[in-house]
């Protein structure tokens, strides 16, 4: 067994990318090179295990495979950062990209790496750093390159120098997002490549190529990812950290200032580099042609090559993994050597609208959807209609027919139920916006009315009262959010008089995300200690005079805050301040339990909508294991049936 | 041959944690091994999968319906849900735990009360576990999960020393005695 390069003990040690060696090493107390001596145990153990498996009679896969490890494509994408020698990261936490500033700044010591307060910001910072000779990532969700997409557009004019990509992962299926908007639109649109890795493999393999790519031909590069990449673990290997580039920023005005005279020159420049990129992409060994049966060849990029070959094993196909610009001559190659061509990629019909284009025949989304992710069970029903074959329609399991929802849900002692409890008792219109505080939405709280996207809950707040809207409106943003796009807009409000009441849902963290530190934590990603900037001020400084800050698990006073804002025409801010008890993973206080003896079964506590407190209609019950001690269903109780747990003392 | 096994529960749960110990026995009994799990807003008191597919070469993280050989629920009616992915004659296990959802104690739906009658009839072969309760007894409830792992990597061919490796990497050295007692119970639950 080779001795593993060093840098694979000191990989990140999240739980669930235990690799092969560590499982074997950990009572070897393998926490530095692995030497011989422990190599050799190691190979004992090895041996061991496929002794055991031989004995079974069941076949031993190679041996080679131990030198792999499991880890999610987001740590992959990070390990491709790494290894392609990035010095300079930036990234705003988005499901599902997050993981991967998670995972790059495991190598703080090589890689600077940042929570920007939003996209756009972390993308100028990525071309700062480029600019100046550095290697450069940004990270993003797909909504997020919206915000950052007016600095992309013209960084493709304007080029690189160091090598530039930006992560950008998709939401096919919305498990976590506002909306499904397929990334591979922008690189179009900014007329820059496009990569689509199919596994954690290619999200480090392709991460590189990425890098050599931007630099060689001076363009930003977006790396495609979608939650079954980011969030699917496969086998990989590691390799080494390439050589970095030295930094040092080369005045060139004709290059860098695209005002018009130099502007109009760039733009000339874009469309021959996009004609060297066509041809690149077409020898690149990111695309290929797997030919097998030639009756049927399909077209398929990213996961959804994992759910074709699954679904279509005797099938020919053109796998890209560069998806712009097109490889044109690699695609008549292949329609050329099959009798048939279908376009299997998930949401838009990119690739589809451009074969046929080019005049070749093909299907696409007559028969899969544009809708939704793609599975193998989709698939199936695809091939199924190109068959001509019945879709089998799977008969509804009585069983299961009535089974309660589980709609993800404000956690128990999460200090923003406080506030929708207080909004729970004015009629008012509230503009909500993108955290947990989305959660609101749900009954019995039900106070979200409205959410657009980040920073939206402020500014819709102020159209829709100046729109005249006959309620009082308020809008609503988490601390995180505020720093992201909540400030222009609270500026705006005070700017142009609105009578919005805006509450900022502080709980200290960007929580929805998995708590990612911000500008107000007083933290950095690489675990410095910084400046906390103040909601408060930040508001009064933008001219707001009625400022209040309220502690959310007082109910009473909470109340009484929102109603004196909600009354007030002038514009006004309302901090609701307290840590996410998940974060802090401590209890808010003792925990509670119900008196049955004292219980009427009123339902004012279940109005809270917390899921530790459990009804089956006759009798409530606060589920310990759940109970955060929060004590609000203390506060709301009229009969004082809820008390403190004996020997539940926080 | 690919061989799928999906672990099911609540946010919360630790259906996490008992993917990665059975990815891990994969890995160390020699195989290719993909998972896909489940993050974001999903994982708010919401209900929580994670796939686990190994073999010789593996393609998709997601399991096609009717291929997982074991469903393991960490929560009684959660096993009800993803009926679809189990392969005929496929193992489930189901932890008896109840976590009633917030849309039946609001009353906008109603929590079964004869969810074991239920997965009887659904699931010929059922292993219905006081997962929580063994675990208590062992001194965390928390190491439920593992328990159900126990149970689930019954119908696995994979070397128990693989599993035992498999737990020892995932669980704190502080807890492996536990758990390890917590696999075995359910290795050896009836």
């Amino acid at each position: 067994m080779d001795c593993l390069p060093v840098d694979t003990v000191r990989q990140p040690t999240r739980n669930h990318i235990e690799t092969i060696e560590k499982i074997l090493c950990k009572r070897l107390h393998a926490i530095g090179p692995i030497s011989g001596e422990r190599s050799a145990c190691i190979s004992a153990r090895m041996r061991r295990l496929k002794a055991n498996r031989l004995g079974a009679g069941i076949p031993v896969p190679k041996m080679e495979v131990h030198l792999k490890k499991l880890i999610s494509g987001n740590e992959a994408f990070a390990r491709g950062a790494y290894e392609a020698g990035v010095t300079v990261a930036s990234g705003y936490p988005g499901t599902p990209s997050t993981e991967i500033m998670e995972a790059l700044v495991h190598y703080k010591d090589e890689v600077y790496c940042e929570w920007s307060p939003n996209e756009k910001v972390a993308l100028e910072v990525g071309a700062g750093a480029s600019l100046a000779g550095a290697r450069a990532l940004v990270t993003m969700k797909h909504v997020g390159l919206n915000v950052a997409a007016d600095p992309l557009m013209t960084l493709s004019y304007i080029g690189v120098e160091g090598g530039f990509v930006v992560c950008v992962a998709d939401d096919p299926g919305q498990h976590s997002s506002q909306n499904e908007q397929d990334t591979r639109h922008y690189a179009r649109l900014a007329k820059i490549p496009i990569f689509e890795p199919a596994d954690s493999q290619e999200a480090i393999d392709f991460m590189k190529l990425a890098f050599d790519v931007s630099e060689k031909y001076r363009t930003p590069v977006i790396m495609r990812s979608t939650t079954r990449v980011s969030h699917s673990s496969s086998m990989v290997e590691f390799g080494k950290r390439a050589m970095l580039r030295n930094v040092a920023f080369v005045k060139n005005p004709p290059r860098y200032v695209p005002i018009p005279i130099w502007g109009r020159k760039m733009r000339v420049e874009v469309e021959q580099r996009l004609t060297d990129l066509a041809e690149a992409a077409c020898v690149s060994k990111a695309n290929r042609i797997e030919y097998r049966d030639r009756s049927l060849g399909i077209v398929t990029c990213g996961i959804a090559y994992q759910y074709t070959r699954e679904v279509f094993p005797e099938a020919s196909i053109l796998k890209i993994g560069w998806g712009y610009p097109f490889p044109d001559r690699l695609i008549r190659e292949f329609a050329a050597g099959v009798d048939k061509v279908l376009i299997v990629e998930e949401l838009d019909d990119i690739m589809e609208e451009h074969i046929r284009a080019m005049g070749i025949a093909c299907e696409g989304k007559s028969v899969v959807s544009p809708i939704g992710e793609l599975s193998p069970d989709r698939l199936r029903e695809t091939r199924a209609r190109m068959e001509g074959r019945e879709i089998p329609v799977a008969e509804p399991l009585a069983e299961a027919a009535d089974l309660p929802g589980r709609p993800p849900v404000l956690c128990p002692g999460c200090p923003h139920r406080g506030v929708f409890y207080g909004l729970t008792k004015h009629d008012v219109v509230v503009t909500g916006d993108i955290g947990c505080y989305s959660l609101g939405v749900f009954p019995p709280l039900s106070r979200q009315d409205v959410i657009l996207c980040m920073g939206g809950g402020v500014t819709l707040a102020h159209g829709m009262d100046k729109a005249g809207e006959g309620r009082k409106v308020v809008g609503m943003v988490g601390d995180s959010t505020f720093f992201h796009s909540g400030i222009t807009g609270l500026l705006n409000v005070a700017y142009n008089k609105s009578a919005a009441t805006i509450i900022v849902v502080d709980n200290r963290t960007t929580a929805m995300t998995g708590h990612q530190d911000h500008p107000g934590t007083g933290r950095t990603l690489m675990g410095e200690a910084t400046i906390e900037a103040s909601i408060e001020e930040i508001g009064r400084a933008c001219g707001i005079k009625r400022v209040v800050t309220v502690d959310p698990y007082d109910l009473g006073a909470t109340e009484k805050a929102l109603a004196a804002e909600i009354e007030s025409d002038e514009p006004s801010l309302v901090v609701s301040r307290a840590p996410c008890p998940l974060q802090t993973r401590t209890m808010v206080g003792p925990l509670h339990e119900i008196d049955q003896e004292a219980c009427v079964n009123c339902g004012r506590c279940l109005k809270l909508g917390c899921p530790a407190i459990e009804s089956d209609g006759d009798t409530v019950k606060i589920n310990s294991l759940l109970c955060a001690g929060c004590g609000m269903c203390f506060e709301v109780c009229k009969v004082g049936a809820v008390e403190v747990k004996e020997g539940g003392a926080a | 041959m690919t061989t799928s096994v999906v672990i099911v529960g609540v946010g919360g749960q630790g259906v996490l944690l008992a993917s990665e110990i059975t990815a891990n026995a994969a890995i160390a009994a020699g195989h290719q091994v993909k998972t896909n799990e489940v993050h974001g807003m999903a994982q708010r008191g919401g209900s929580v999968i994670a796939q686990i597919r190994y073999g010789e070469e593996v393609l998709s993280p997601l399991v096609p319906e009717g291929e997982a050989v074991v469903l393991a629920s960490l929560e009684r009616i959660e096993a009800l849900r993803y009926s679809r992915l189990l392969a005929p004659g496929g193992l489930v296990v189901v932890s008896d735990q109840q976590i009633v959802p917030t849309t039946a104690s609001s009353g906008q739906a109603v929590y079964p009360t004869d969810a074991e009658e239920r997965l009887k009839r659904v699931y010929p072969k059922l292993l219905y576990l006081k997962a929580e309760e063994i675990a208590t007894r062992l001194g965390n409830p928390r190491a439920a999960n593992v328990v159900v792992v126990g149970a689930m990597s019954r119908a696995l061919e994979l070397p128990l020393e693989a599993w035992r490796e498999a737990v020892a990497s995932a669980v704190k050295k502080e807890h492996l005695d536990l758990n390890l007692k917590a696999f075995d119970e359910g290795r050896g639950a009836k």
